[in-house]
């Protein structure tokens, strides 16, 4: 399996505060990392870093052919703001230089109907908005898809439909995909690699048997996690 | 009332609509007022120095957009701080600098004919405003949403808000002539916002703050000749009370 991504020494400043240090590891393409760790422990920092968004130190080096999705944390947006899901999302195709059948294309990868997206977008549920920034970021076709917390704002059931929904699309697109979450036992079942990130000591890397140890969320966390395999699908 | 200050009046008032519909959704409503301020102390000085007053203005607006503009890169503080502090200072010093009728000329306007050169400069800058505001209104809805995903989607950020900062300081620059310091900033965001309470897609809102600005002027300018008053405060009275008709009209949304 070929090498997308490869992070060497990554570390994030905020004036004086060290929020991200000395992150290394690499990713194969086509894979699913899932991105771990406390609050506070640099998570987003680290999809910003990944997406040049915010100034770092150290390497991070992409595969020439890479074309990134970038899925946000929940956005603060104006209630009241007269812009469609469609605006939105034209807008993207036309910057991007995409075709215009593009916004057809990703909102029934998103299965996001035409009619709620024409709705403006301060309108929308929760569910439906997380859909539409993933169909933002469909837009264009990239190989990659970082995702910061899918599930932010969204209730249970909503929340195992955002990740069926993300691995169908990742499967369907051939995608590679970066995720920070804390659903546990979502992460068990669909991610190959764990990157926990804590503010303790030195990021760890590794197959969620590894990394998902209770002994080690407890160090992690501070407290003793409990979260659900989904055996019937297998790790 | 001549026709070229009517034209040059509806330019502007049409380039003002197309911007202000960007800033107000672009949270700028405060700073819209003291951007415009900064006019005055260039007014002074070119009246000071004998130069012609709109020079003087477009001149301390240019300076002013770029302060403005480094200012927000460096410090990371919200744009309507630092126009709020900067330009109600530069209202103060100007104030000092004009006097008499010059100073009520150059804060509420005058409906004075233009010279060929103005004609001339108030169209062409009008069409490259709304030229603009078209052309970028994709990347600006983008960036508005989120200044992340503008940048993931291959945005210069920074660029694109300078380049909206003097799309904005041009169109404030137009309607010094007719409006003056105080109202121009007036006429950029009150169509606006009564377009961003009625509309409910991106295109509705830019053809009604237009046609607002517009209709805003016209009826203003025609009713103050027809009274013998100022044409400047009447087209802003125009323009608050489409606003407050608009209000009576429940959300869209």
């Amino acid at each position: 399996m070929a090498t997308i991504l490869t992070v060497k020494n990554l570390s994030v400043r905020f004036g004086e505060k060290l929020v991200l240090s000395d992150v290394s590891f690499t990713l194969d393409a086509g894979g699913t990392l899932a991105v771990i760790g406390p609050n506070g422990s640099g998570k987003t920092v680290l999809i910003k870093a990944l997406v040049g968004a915010i100034p770092y130190d150290g390497t991070v080096t992409w595969a020439p052919d890479v074309k990134i999705g970038y899925v946000p944390q929940k956005l603060d947006i104006e209630r009241d703001l007269p812009l469609t899901g469609l605006n939105f999302l034209r807008a993207k195709a036309d910057v991007t230089g995409s075709p215009v059948d593009d916004v057809d294309r990703v909102l029934a990868l998103v299965r996001l109907r035409t009619e709620i997206a024409a709705q403006p977008i301060g309108t929308l549920s929760g569910g439906q908005f997380q859909r539409l920034l993933l169909a933002f970021a469909l837009i264009g076709k990239p190989n990659v898809l970082l995702f910061d917390e899918p599930t932010a704002g969204v209730d249970q059931p909503g929340q195992e439909d955002l990740y069926e929904m993300i691995h169908r699309v990742q499967s369907a697109e051939h995608m590679t995909l970066v995720l920070v979450s804390h659903e546990l036992s979502l992460i068990y079942h669909y991610a190959e690699q764990v990157l926990c990130l804590s503010y303790l000591g030195q990021p760890s890397i590794g197959r969620p048997v590894e990394i998902l140890t209770p002994q080690r969320l407890e160090e992690l966390y501070g407290t003793p996690l409990k979260f659900h395999v989904h055996e019937d699908h297998g790790a | 009332m001549a026709p070229s200050t009517i034209v040059l009046a509806l330019a502007a008032a049409a380039a003002a609509g197309m911007v202000g519909a960007f800033a107000v959704m672009r949270r700028m409503v405060l700073a819209a007022d003291p951007l415009s301020h900064i006019a005055l102390p260039g007014i002074g000085l070119a009246l000071i120095f004998s130069i012609d007053p709109l020079i003087g203005a477009i001149a301390a607006l240019l300076v002013g957009t770029m302060l403005v503009w480094t200012l927000e890169n460096r410090t990371r503080m919200p744009t309507e701080a630092i126009i709020g502090v900067v330009f109600s200072l530069a209202l103060a010093v100007g104030s000092l600098m004009t006097s008499g009728e010059e100073l009520i000329h150059a804060l509420f306007g005058a409906a004075s004919q233009p010279k060929p050169w103005e004609l001339v400069f108030g169209i062409v800058a009008s069409i490259a405003v709304m030229l603009f505001v078209l052309r970028e209104r994709n990347r600006l809805v983008i960036s508005l949403v989120s200044v992340d995903l503008a940048h993931t989607s291959g945005i210069n950020v920074r660029r694109l808000n300078l380049m909206f900062l003097l799309a904005f300081a041009v169109t404030v620059a137009l309607g010094l002539k007719f409006l003056g310091v105080l109202l121009m900033g007036s006429l950029i965001i009150i169509p606006a916002a009564t377009a961003r309470h009625v509309a409910r897609s991106l295109n509705a809102t830019l053809a009604v703050s237009v046609v607002l600005a517009m209709l805003s002027t016209a009826i203003g300018s025609l009713g103050a000749v027809a009274f013998h008053v100022a044409s400047g405060p009447v087209i802003i009275c125009v323009a608050a009370i489409f606003f407050f008709v608009g209000l009576l009209r429940p959300r869209a949304a």
